[in-house]
């Protein structure tokens, strides 16, 4: 089986291909994917016979209980048969009914195949989830296919509402088929099914788990409230109408009520929706049939009407209705596709469908029409097709019931009496739209129209047809002589049929047979006969009735209305809640942590029962010298007493800087509070942290002060004073409820932090003393990745937030500034003396002398080059002592900080005349290279190791890996505040000096024009 | 059960209090300058909260460096921490050009209300559709007769349809009524016409 599945797969993939070489030829190798189903099938025929099933087991995902399991049954043969087959006859169908040039075959090719695989795997999946796979494969399939002509409106609406319905159910069938899993205790559907039939599936979670099971089979199969989706579909290519919506698609839901009918005999839900289900749209289906005028929606409601059929005969639930039911199956996959098919040549011959205007096609499509002949017998049931085997089979099977004291089966028997009236009915009507000959006020009768009163007028003259091509003739008249062959042969059908209607636990075994014999049956079936020719006979009679009747086109207006409900209530949600405003946004999240966490936290530590011994850290500390015990807390005052000051001190600076209206004063107080946590870190014995703090905080200064230069001293907003007591109870509030966590969650601890072993690990694998620095290399090294890689993006953001059309500018040096240039070499000619110094920086000429400051000069020129020999030295040490890749880039980032002050973007230029992103693409190459290298030359990914190697003069040199590590990281944040200094700092003053420039010639030229 | 001695510090507490409550006040601003800085805030009080989680002060991480009676500080909370510390300096970075590009283009650096999701605030107030589609709307014919309307693409039936089509009062297919007297060229229009 799965190999039959891979050919479709195979084809499916090759079909654009295929049909791009062969063009339409192409669906002639396409159509060898459902022939193998269908071979596949015929070859079991035997095993079929004997009752014998074929398993096929494959494991796939076992942890979500998904296994490629098959499981290959009378049901699954049938099935597969009608799947293969007639997929087969609709390929070939395809390969002469489209034009040579239409648009999009080569998707369709590949779809059609596709679906057909769906189909043949969903009819011999055994495994509960897997059967969902397949199930929602074919909606998908089916969606692409009904919207084939994507450029079409219909089309897309149509496809749209198809699978918006079918999705909406096959979700309710996967709660279903989950529900199921678990209350059998087994995802094997046979296994499920064995369990329902010995009467182990009972109880009120499996009557909910049966009628999502109906829900998904209605939604699929086109029941009633569901069933508008199906006449929309229409607008698939009618060789698509033929496979989906007649034979295979449609009967998934038939599939999945006869697949689980024997398991839910004791479910009373299970049988009584699908025969309230059933009858309805047997009914409905029929009645809006009589009154079409398009041959293909004739057929659609037909098609529904006949689903119904099925769905009552499967889920009624004895063996007799059952047996009819396949039997019906079987008979309608044959001859609702051969019509379909029939149709598309008619529409291919005389370009239209429209029943009004064809006339005497009989005479010109003689093959055709016998086709149609065929199909449409069986289809009213006429002996001895297929068909009518199957309807007195059902008719029998409800007479015995309603003998054996049933009181539902002589309504049964009525139902499925007054559905037949209607489908010979229509079926005749069909017939004789299609290629009967018409008087001509028929053929120009509209709706719109007022029905004329007399029936008699001239014949009208014959609708011009063309011969068509026999691949698409040859197709519907197999499957109509195979309709008739069925039926010739009741007894062999029964033999095969059988063994699936002995699986119902209950009724007696029915039989297939062309004659039954002078019994209730047959004059039931006269009674039909003659009601549904009276019914033809009298069809604008009927019609103009049905026109003044009610006219049951409910549910798609409520299926629209619905849709147009949702989207108002999605709107009004998004109005609702989306509001655009960021301050409500974060105050939305920051009262949900105050009242969820927040007071959730609160009550487990004030409520007695719980509050005492969660905590053994407080309870263990209380009494403590130093320690203050509040409820079930405990709090130290402090670790070192130095500590408060210096809290006072960052307390004292945040609230400052939240009060303060100078954008200024806030930003200097913020560092304040940012050099007091560096402090604090060293306090706590952190001075890896406190050394980064302290060099991130002032690189942050420097960027800050750089552009609020740019910006207004005064911050513009001036929020009115409710809503600032607001933001400030909201502040206040995620404060308390932070200190609360603070305290709390060390006191919680039961466990010894994973870091214990750190410094042993760090000392005896990652080769360095220093265990903060080896957590980052080595034993977090993935962290570090990210984070760097984070590091990257950042920067690649600020650079093109500024620079507007590149990643960054060029490197600017000093001999870029053409001005200047030519400035300094004037001054040098005209000084009267020669300088006696050089220059301490390069660029220092590219500033305007009010600008410039020696002693900053010479400061810089001295330190320079001192701060980026520190840096190196804090690279090369930080395995061992504070420091490492981080605080070695950012002090040379701070060292070309100064740089750029003393000097200007040209000296910032000629201090790193590197791109920032070389640097920070080679920084993460190289951390990612070292986990590369670790893998490749045999450890974990990023592992550190330590090769040895013996230098000439120094002696045998450690290397560990990590330092490679390490120097990525530094590149990476050398990188990054290269680039914002680069962005922020001299792209700004770039920008700046141009709109100087700009402002200055406009005010020159505004003086001209004054003066002239 | 092992007991820790974990009890976290008054002194750091409080300092993550009141940086949280000055931080979220300034992040709930509109100004991009204040909302830095109060995230600045929040984030130092945030690694602060991580390492008083990681327990009591210590001696400083390095092996062979603490005295024998002292225990460590917990290292695993100091590298979080550091990293945090870089990345909160890239996002200062990265909020300061978007001040600037905001003061820019609008001179000045508020965050604005987003205007698309104002705009479906006031449609969804006054129940007009969300967006303008087509499919979305009702029309008088139900799908299932619009589907009648639809045809395959096909060989030969704009052929077969043109005799039919002067009975029903359409236009003639197209080319059939040029002029033929200009010879073949317009005779061939034709036939393509009649084809396509």
């Amino acid at each position: 089986m799965l190999l039959v599945l891979l050919a479709h797969l195979v084809l499916a993939l090759a079909a654009p291909t295929l049909v791009g070489w062969w063009g339409r030829r192409a669906f002639w190798a396409l159509a060898l994917a459902p022939a193998t189903a269908a071979g596949y099938a015929l070859t079991k025929t035997s095993a079929v016979l004997a009752g014998e099933t074929v398993v096929e087991q494959v494991p796939w995902v076992p942890g979500l209980h998904l296994a490629l399991d098959f499981r290959f049954d009378t049901l699954s043969w049938l099935m597969l048969l009608v799947v293969g087959g007639v997929g087969a006859l609709v390929l070939l169908y395809c390969s002469a009914y489209f034009s040579r040039d239409a648009q999009g075959l080569r998707r369709f090719g590949g779809v059609l195949v596709a679906f057909a695989g769906a189909m043949a795997g969903l009819v011999t999946s055994d495994d509960l989830l897997l059967t969902f796979v397949f199930w929602e494969l074919t909606t998908v399939f089916s969606y692409l296919l009904i919207g084939h002509y994507a450029d079409r409106k219909a089309s897309r609406r149509a496809a749209m509402q198809a699978i918006v319905v079918t999705t909406a159910g096959g979700l309710a069938m996967l709660v279903g088929l989950v529900i199921l899993g678990v209350d059998a205790g087994t995802w094997r559907v046979s296994e499920v099914i064995a369990a329902g039939a010995e009467g182990r599936l009972t109880g009120p979670a499996v009557t909910a788990a049966a009628l999502c099971l109906v829900v998904g089979a209605a939604s699929k199969s086109a029941l009633v409230p569901t069933h508008f989706w199906l006449p929309a579909a229409m607008a698939a290519p009618t060789p698509v109408s033929a496979y989906l919506h007649a034979a295979a698609m449609v009967k998934a839901g038939i599939y999945l009520v006869a697949r689980f009918a024997p398991a839910f005999g004791e479910v009373p839900a299970w049988r009584v929706s699908l025969v309230v289900l059933g009858a309805a749209t047997l009914l409905l289906g029929g009645y809006r049939a009589m009154r079409q005028h398009d041959l293909k929606l004739v057929l659609a409601f037909g098609t529904v009407s006949q689903l119904g059929l099925l769905t009552l005969l499967l889920g009624y639930g004895t063996r007799a209705a059952a047996l009819a039911g396949l039997a019906l199956l079987g008979a309608h996959a044959m001859f609702k596709a051969s019509l379909f098919l029939v149709i598309g040549v008619v529409d291919r011959a005389t370009g239209t469908r429209d029943l009004r205007r064809l006339s005497g096609l009989a005479r010109q499509l003689p093959i055709t029409c016998t086709a149609a002949v065929l199909a449409t017998a069986s289809m009213v049931g006429l002996p001895p097709f297929a068909g009518y085997v199957a309807k007195e089979a059902a008719l029998e099977a409800f007479v015995a019931e309603a003998h054996h004291g049933d009181p539902l089966g002589w309504w049964m028997v009525a139902v499925i009496a007054l559905g037949s009236a209607l489908t010979l009915a229509y079926g005749l009507r069909f017939l004789w739209g299609a290629f009967g000959t018409k008087r001509d006020w028929e053929r120009r009768w509209h709706a719109e129209h007022p029905l004329p009163a007399d029936e008699e007028g001239p014949v009208a003259g014959p609708t011009p047809a063309e011969r068509q091509p026999l691949w698409l003739v040859v197709p519907p008249v197999v499957l109509g002589a195979l309709g008739l062959l069925a039926g010739l042969l009741p007894n062999f059908g029964e033999g095969l049929l059988a063994p699936y209607a002995d699986t119902y636990p209950a009724g007696e075994p029915g039989h297939l047979a062309l004659w039954g014999g002078i019994a209730p049956p047959l004059g039931v079936t006269l009674v039909v006969f003659a009601v549904g020719f009276l019914a033809f006979w009298q069809r604008s009679r009927v019609e103009r009735w049905q026109d003044l009747l009610w006219s049951p086109r409910g549910a798609d207006a409520v299926y629209r209305r619905s849709m147009r409900r949702l989207d108002d209530l999605a709107a009004d949600v998004t109005g609702r809640t989306q509001r655009g405003s960021l301050p409500f946004y974060l105050g939305a999240i920051l009262v949900v942590l105050a009242v969820g966490p927040g007071l959730a936290l609160a009550f487990g530590l004030l409520n007695p029962a719980t509050g005492t011994g969660v905590l053994p850290v407080a309870a263990d500390a209380a009494g403590r010298a130093g320690v203050v015990g509040i409820g079930p807390l405990a709090v130290a005052l402090w670790d070192r007493p130095a500590q408060l000051a210096i809290v006072v001190v960052v307390a004292v600076a945040a609230v400052l800087a939240a009060r303060s209206r100078r954008r200024l004063k806030a930003v200097l107080l913020v560092g304040v509070a940012g050099y007091g946590n560096a402090a604090l870190f060293l306090l706590h014995g952190a001075p890896d942290l406190a050394l980064t703090q302290v060099l991130c905080e002032t690189v942050t200064l420097v960027v800050m002060v750089l552009v609020l230069r740019r910006l207004p001293p005064y911050f513009s907003y001036r929020p009115l004073p409710a809503s600032r007591w607001l933001r400030l109870a909201v502040g206040v509030v995620t404060g308390l409820v932070m200190m609360l966590f603070c305290v709390a969650a060390p006191l919680a601890r039961v466990h010894l932090p994973i870091s214990v072993d750190f410094p042993q690990e760090a000392l005896s694998w990652g080769g360095g003393k220093n265990v903060v620095n080896v957590t980052l290399v080595d034993i977090r090294a993935w962290d570090t990745v990210g984070e760097i890689s984070v590091l990257l993006v950042a920067a690649t953001g600020v650079a093109s937030l500024v620079f507007l059309r590149q990643r960054s500018g060029t490197v600017l040096r000093a001999s870029d500034d053409a001005e200047a240039t030519r400035r300094e070499a004037e001054a040098f000619a005209k000084a009267p003396r020669r300088p006696q110094y050089a220059r301490w920086l390069v660029a220092v000429p590219t500033l305007a002398p009010e600008r410039r400051s020696v002693l900053f000069e010479v400061i810089t020129r001295v330190i320079f080059h001192v701060m980026v020999v520190f840096a190196l030295f804090l690279l090369f040490s930080g395995h061992n002592a504070p420091g490492g890749g981080f605080a070695a880039g950012l002090v040379v980032g701070i060292a070309l900080t100064v740089r750029y002050l003393a000097g200007g973007r040209y000296e910032l230029g000629e201090a790193a005349p590197v791109h920032p992103g070389l640097l920070l693409g080679t920084g993460l190459f190289l951390s990612a290279g070292v986990g590369l290298a670790a893998l490749l030359s045999g450890h974990d990914a990023l592992e550190s190791f330590a090769p040895h190697i013996e230098l000439p003069v120094l002696g045998e040199v450690h290397l560990v890996t990590s330092l490679f590590f390490d120097m990525g990281v530094f590149l990476v944040v050398v990188g990054l505040v290269l680039d914002i200094l680069r962005t922020l700092g001299a792209e700004i003053d770039r920008q700046a000096d141009t709109d100087e420039a700009e402002e200055a010639a406009l005010v020159a030229r505004v003086r001209e024009e004054e003066h002239a | 059960m092992i007991v820790l001695d974990t009890v976290p510090s008054g002194a750091l507490v409080l300092a993550v209090g009141v940086l949280f409550a000055a931080g979220v006040y300034l992040l709930l601003e509109r100004s991009l300058t204040r909302v830095l800085l109060g995230f600045v805030l929040v984030g130092n009080g945030a690694n602060l909260a991580i390492l008083v989680a990681g327990g009591r002060a210590g001696a400083s991480p390095i092996v062979g460096n603490a005295p024998e009676d002292e225990r460590m500080s917990d290292p695993l909370a100091q590298a979080m921490i550091l990293t945090s510390i870089v990345i909160t300096l890239a996002l200062v970075a990265f909020v300061l050009a978007m001040a600037y590009r905001s003061w820019q283009l609008n001179g000045h650096d508020e965050v604005q209300d987003d205007v698309e999701d104002r705009r479906i605030a006031r449609l969804a107030a006054r129940n007009a559709p969300s967006y303008d589609d087509a499919d979305a709307g009702e029309p008088g014919v139900s799908l299932d007769e619009e589907a009648a309307e639809i045809h395959d693409e096909v060989a030969q039936v704009t052929t077969v349809r043109a005799p039919e089509a002067p009975d029903d009062g359409r236009d003639p297919a197209p080319g059939m009524g040029r002029d033929r007297s200009q010879g073949g060229r317009d005779g061939r229009d034709g036939r393509d016409g009649g084809r396509a």
